[in-house]
């Protein structure tokens, strides 16, 4: 890795001027995935702003109708969290899918969202439950967040405090593990709310993306064999050597299927 | 005073002790004053021409120290990286040899190729000079599989290598393979691929080398599973250093498979430019780095045709093989898809008529060279996979047809028409073991259980034998070997009679200084405790040839037994003396020299004593001190064998393949400490696994970029992909090595794949699936299904 300097604010302004006054400045959350960046030296910034400091971005509240995870919150915290498992199990189980426990310990919400990896978990929770991401500038709706390929709506120098789930009737999420990553070759987020089933998908694709075909069938009846019959398109899904687009999109109806079932349990 | 812990007993290992608690001593650990780091520049093109280096910017780089590339090799007069193999084709014709530079000279061959070495004061440093090094490359299409690379206009990789074909190698007997294939009443057909593997021992490759000027003598610290015959190739092949002035040092390292067990020019590269910069000049890959330089294992394309008679005996095999080189022939390379390959063919079975041809080719990929099994597997694979395609076409049991053509018990020794003479063995003893052990009887049962649950429950077997414990010299020299392949061992008795070994086989996770200390416990009756054994330096060891091909026991072990046997034999001396006895009379046993007959005898330290305070002391027929040595060239290789029986579940929603029960039933002969011998048979077979349902080192033809270029692409198997395992032994005694034994390190990787296919075919066989190649990925079980005759569902 090459030298550069590093700051640890502990205060959410002060991070966002350290990083819109350095240019290509980076900020620095579980360092998952930056941190293997930097030593493979694919990435160079002159510093990095580590929000490990900011007390503010970390921990879980409810308040009945909507949960709020922080951003500095790491992935094991939301897997073992009482009010997750009592409210959401689904994006419990989601967070407790990722990597390995060593990766689950230091990887937070807040890195993963605005890292936006085709095959990331979060964002098909995010996605799947409708979630709010909230900034250090403003609040964002999941369907205007994720843009494709670790694209998102995210501008130079917006910090993500906190993502605000709302509580769904039931949710399940069923991922199909690449083999040598963990990470989701195919990843189903199902989520049933009174005024319909929201149905999205991680790791097929370029970008997580929503499943209108499903999310009408289960709407009008949220019984899960009713989508195996539903086919995804394979235009635009991604072909590379551990699948297939048309492996892939078969994958999409079988997790899909199984993540209605876990909705169910 | 400690116990005797001898052959048979398993004692916790003794090297657990420094790695458990973090105190190994591997060569990142190590720390030369003034040391300077160096970084490799790699091809980033699977084949180009070098048209040019500026080296400018990057010298003038902070820090840069000195920046080598192949002009600077070529104007130091410095060799090519030997291959330790020579084989020729069937008329005789040597194979192809081109030279492989240490540094690239004139073109690039494969991704990784080294093109040149950046040498600074940080390893920061050196990166970010080897960034501005400016390399002008005239881009060619590569070519990366066989089947590619010998079609006419295919690229080619050296102008005097045409159609890329390094050698058209050949074994048995063609025409009496011919003639049994018109009588045959069947003949059982099969294509497949054996896929390249990536070794990935946990260690990646480094080294350090410095040169003091005041003694003109060299030092090399290398991950090396043989470093005398790194001292060999690089100093007197390479770099024109003498013997006596390198020393090369191989310390802990962690795990090789085969990886570490070749020359490399890195090695070659950094000795040189140690002198050159007259400063100790350190290298540690990085795992990608690894991946693009390590030698690759397995990669070949197979035509195969088992005849048979009308009851299922096998009449004839014939075999033909495309097998990848790789860019440039590393140490090994020729010798594994030839000497190891066709000889075993011949498998567990009579079958009279063998033949086996293999093109040896060469490719825009990394050297392919051993990787644990090397060859064995691979010819493993084919047979046991033929077996059952023999097998299911002509309706017989899959058991029973193995049972029909195996080579009884008492047939042993047993001499194959494919060279080898299998001195002992026992298959079906074996498989009747493991019949058992894996409740075969309950398999019905088990696979209507799956079925309920909507999956397909499969059962392979593979009953086979290899080749290990390499080599006898005489052999593997009439086989194209340029060296030798015995062992040495010195066991040095203090004059309080401790113990210390020096022995030439190299201790990378195998457990050698725990069963090595066994054997002279056991023999000369001395403490465990007090026996340490030393290895992996060309200055503290007097030579040897490391540690690959199951030979660190067999002909190590063999050496040390022989050097233990010397000892005693001298102890029988000084005992005659001191007790006055005649020589004939006394007897050694439970550390006690005695007079037969009588109560009069001297402890082992009593022994050991004198023979360091000589005041009573037969001076004029015996030298003082006790420490004896022998060198131990093998009469035979040693052939392990056995039966492993895989027991799948496939998903044929996703496709996914679950191991969900494994059993192997080996016979390894002796077994010395049967904790160590089981933990190298679950690693094998784990690797194996691995082959067959998760492991594969993919390229981009034309590009030749390696798609699965780190463990995020490559997948590697891990705990939660293993049943509990069910390994058992099941000896006979190899009837000439000392203590009867065969070898363990590699059976598990040699037996497994097969059984596992075999089971995931079976599991699929309801739906026509007759083969399915490795690794039998989610994916590619889920094509096959698609492609099936029968809907999925009918099940
Ligand atoms: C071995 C391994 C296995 C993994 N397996 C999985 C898996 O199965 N599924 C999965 O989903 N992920 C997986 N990951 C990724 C893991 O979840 C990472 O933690 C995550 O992608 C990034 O989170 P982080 O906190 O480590 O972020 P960092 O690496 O610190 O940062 C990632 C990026 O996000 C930016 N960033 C971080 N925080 C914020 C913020 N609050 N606001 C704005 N930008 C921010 C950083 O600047 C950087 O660009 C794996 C990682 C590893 C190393």
């Amino acid at each position: 890795m090459k030298p550069c300097a590093y700051h640890q604010p502990v205060q959410i302004p002060d991070a966002a001027k350290l990083l819109t006054s350095i240019e290509d400045s980076k900020l620095l959350a579980g360092g998952m995935t930056l941190i293997p960046t930097l030593k493979q030296r694919l990435a160079n910034p002159p510093a990095l702003v580590d929000l490990s400091r900011l007390g503010s971005l970390k921990g879980i509240s409810g308040d009945g109708a909507t949960i709020t995870i922080g951003a500095m919150t790491p992935h094991a915290v939301v897997a073992a969290s009482k009010l997750v498992q009592a409210k959401i199990p689904g994006l419990a189980a989601l967070a407790s899918m990722i990597g390995d426990p060593a990766v689950r310990s230091r990887g937070t919400i807040g890195g993963s969202v605005a890292n936006n990896d085709p095959a990331a978990d979060y964002p098909a929770g995010v996605l799947g439950l409708g979630a709010t991401i909230i900034t250090s500038m403003r609040e964002i709706a999941a369907d205007e967040f994720f843009l494709g390929l670790f694209e998102t709506a995210l501008e130079a120098g917006e910090i993500i405090t906190a993502i605000r789930f709302p509580v769904p009737l039931r949710a399940g999420y069923a991922k199909f593990k690449a083999p040598a990553s963990r990470y989701a070759l195919v990843g189903v987020f199902v989520a049933k709310f009174a005024d319909g089933v929201r149905v999205a998908v991680t790791g097929a694709g370029p970008g997580v993306f929503r499943v209108p075909p499903m999310e009408a069938a289960l709407s009008l009846n949220f019984d899960p064999s009713a989508i195996a019959a539903i086919k995804i398109d394979t235009d635009g899904l991604t072909s590379d050597i551990h699948a297939e687009a048309d492996y892939r999109a078969h994958l999409v109806t079988v997790m899909a299927k199984r993540a209605g079932d876990a909705a169910l349990v | 005073m400690g116990n005797v812990i001898g052959i048979g007993a398993a004692p916790k290992r003794k090297e657990d002790q420094r790695f458990l608690t973090g105190r190994g001593n591997y060569v990142s650990d190590i720390k030369r004053p003034g040391m300077t780091a160096g970084v490799f520049v790699r091809s980033p093109h699977g084949h180009a021409i070098l048209r040019g280096i500026d080296k400018a910017a990057a010298l003038a780089s902070p820090g840069v120290i000195a920046v080598l590339t192949g002009d600077d090799v070529k104007a130091d007069g410095l060799g090519s990286l030997p291959c330790g193999w020579g084989i020729s084709d069937a008329k005789g014709v040597p194979m192809k040899e081109p030279p492989f530079p240490m540094l690239a000279q004139g073109k690039v061959r494969f991704v990784g190729d080294m093109v040149a070495f950046v040498v600074a004061e940080t390893p920061e440093q050196a990166n970010a000079g080897a960034e501005l090094l400016n390399i002008d490359y005239e881009v060619l299409p590569s070519v990366i599989g066989v089947l590619e690379a010998v079609r006419p206009n295919a690229p080619q990789l050296f102008d005097d290598v045409p159609d890329n074909i390094c050698c058209d190698w050949e074994l048995g007997d063609k025409a009496a393979v011919e003639s049994a294939f018109r009588r045959a009443a069947h003949v059982a057909r099969l294509s497949l691929v054996n896929n390249r593997l990536i070794g990935n021992p946990m260690e990646p490759r480094a080294a350090i080398a410095e040169y003091e000027p005041g003694t003109d003598r060299f030092t090399l610290w290398t991950t090396s599973q043989f470093p005398h015959v790194v001292r060999f190739l690089m100093g007197a092949l390479v770099l024109n250093i003498p013997q006596h002035k390198l020393r090369v040092v191989a310390p802990d390292v962690g795990g090789g498979f085969g990886v570490k067990q070749f020359h490399y020019g890195e090695e070659a590269v950094i000795t040189w430019a140690a002198k050159r910069v007259k400063r100790p000049v350190k290298w540690v890959a990085s795992r990608s780095e690894g991946y693009v330089s390590d030698r690759h294992g397995r990669d070949h394309v197979t035509e195969a045709e088992l005849a048979l008679d009308e009851n299922g005996r096998f009449l004839a095999f014939r075999v033909n093989t495309l097998a990848n080189m790789g860019g440039y022939l590393s140490t090994f390379g020729p010798n594994i898809p030839t000497n190891l390959y066709g000889p075993l063919l011949g498998g567990v079975y009579t079958t009279p008529a063998i033949y086996c041809n293999v093109k040896v080719v060469f490719t825009n990929t990394v050297p392919v060279d051993a990787y644990r099994g090397a060859g064995r597997p691979e010819a493993t694979f084919v047979l046991e996979r033929i077996v059952d395609v023999a097998a299911a076409e002509m309706g017989i049991d899959r058991v029973e047809i193995r049972r029909r053509n195996m080579i009884p018990k008492e047939a042993y020794p047993y001499q194959t028409p494919v060279l080898v003479q299998y001195d002992s063995g026992d298959p079906m003893g074996c498989l009747d073991g493991a019949l058992e052990a894996a409740d075969v009887k309950g398999f019905g049962v088990r696979k209507a259980a799956s079925a309920g649950k909507g999956k397909f429950r499969g059962l392979g077997y593979s009953t086979y034998v290899e080749a290990c414990g390499l080599a006898p010299s005489r052999f593997a020299g009439r086989l194209g070997a340029r060296g030798g392949l015995y062992e040495s061992a010195t066991v040095r008795v203090h004059p309080t009679g401790q113990v210390t070994v020096m022995i030439g086989t190299h201790n990378h996770g195998q457990g050698h200084e725990t069963t090595f200390a066994q054997i002279v416990s056991d023999k000369l009756g001395v403490a465990f405790e007090n026996v340490d054994i030393v290895f992996g330096d060309t200055d503290r060891v007097q030579f040897g040839m490391g540690t690959y091909g199951s030979r660190s026991l067999v002909v190590g072990g063999a050496a040390l037994s022989k050097a233990t046997d010397k000892v005693i034999a001298k102890g029988k001396k000084i005992a005659s003396h001191l007790l006055e006895a005649a020589e004939a009379d006394i007897q050694f046993e439970s550390g006690k020299f005695s007079v037969a007959g009588t109560d009069r005898m001297k402890t082992f330290e009593e022994i050991a004593g004198a023979a360091y305070v000589p005041h009573d002391y037969p001076l004029e027929v015996l030298e003082p001190g006790l420490e004896e040595q022998a060198y131990y060239d093998p009469v035979n290789f040693t052939y392990p064998g056995g039966c492993h029986i895989a027991e799948v579940e496939v998903d044929p929603e996703t496709g996914t393949v679950t191991l969900v029960n494994y059993t192997a039933v080996d016979d390894v002969g002796t077994v010395i400490n049967p904790m160590i011998v089981e933990g190298q048979l679950h690693g094998g077979i784990v690797q194996g696994v691995g082959q067959a349902l998760f492991e594969n080192a993919v390229y981009d033809e034309g590009s030749g970029q390696l798609l699965s270029g780190s463990l995020m692409d490559y997948c590697v198997p891990r705990a939660d992909h293993m049943p509990m395992m069910k390994v058992a032994t099941h000896a006979t005694l190899c009837t000439h090595t000392p203590m009867g034994v065969k070898g363990c390190g590699e059976v598990g990787t040699i037996g497994s794949p097969a059984a596992v296919i075999n089971a995931v075919v079976d599991a699929l066989s309801h739906l026509g699936v007759t083969h399915v190649d490795m690794p039998a990925t989610p994916n590619r079980i889920w094509r096959l299904l698609q492609n099936a005759s029968l809907p999925v569902a009918a099940e």
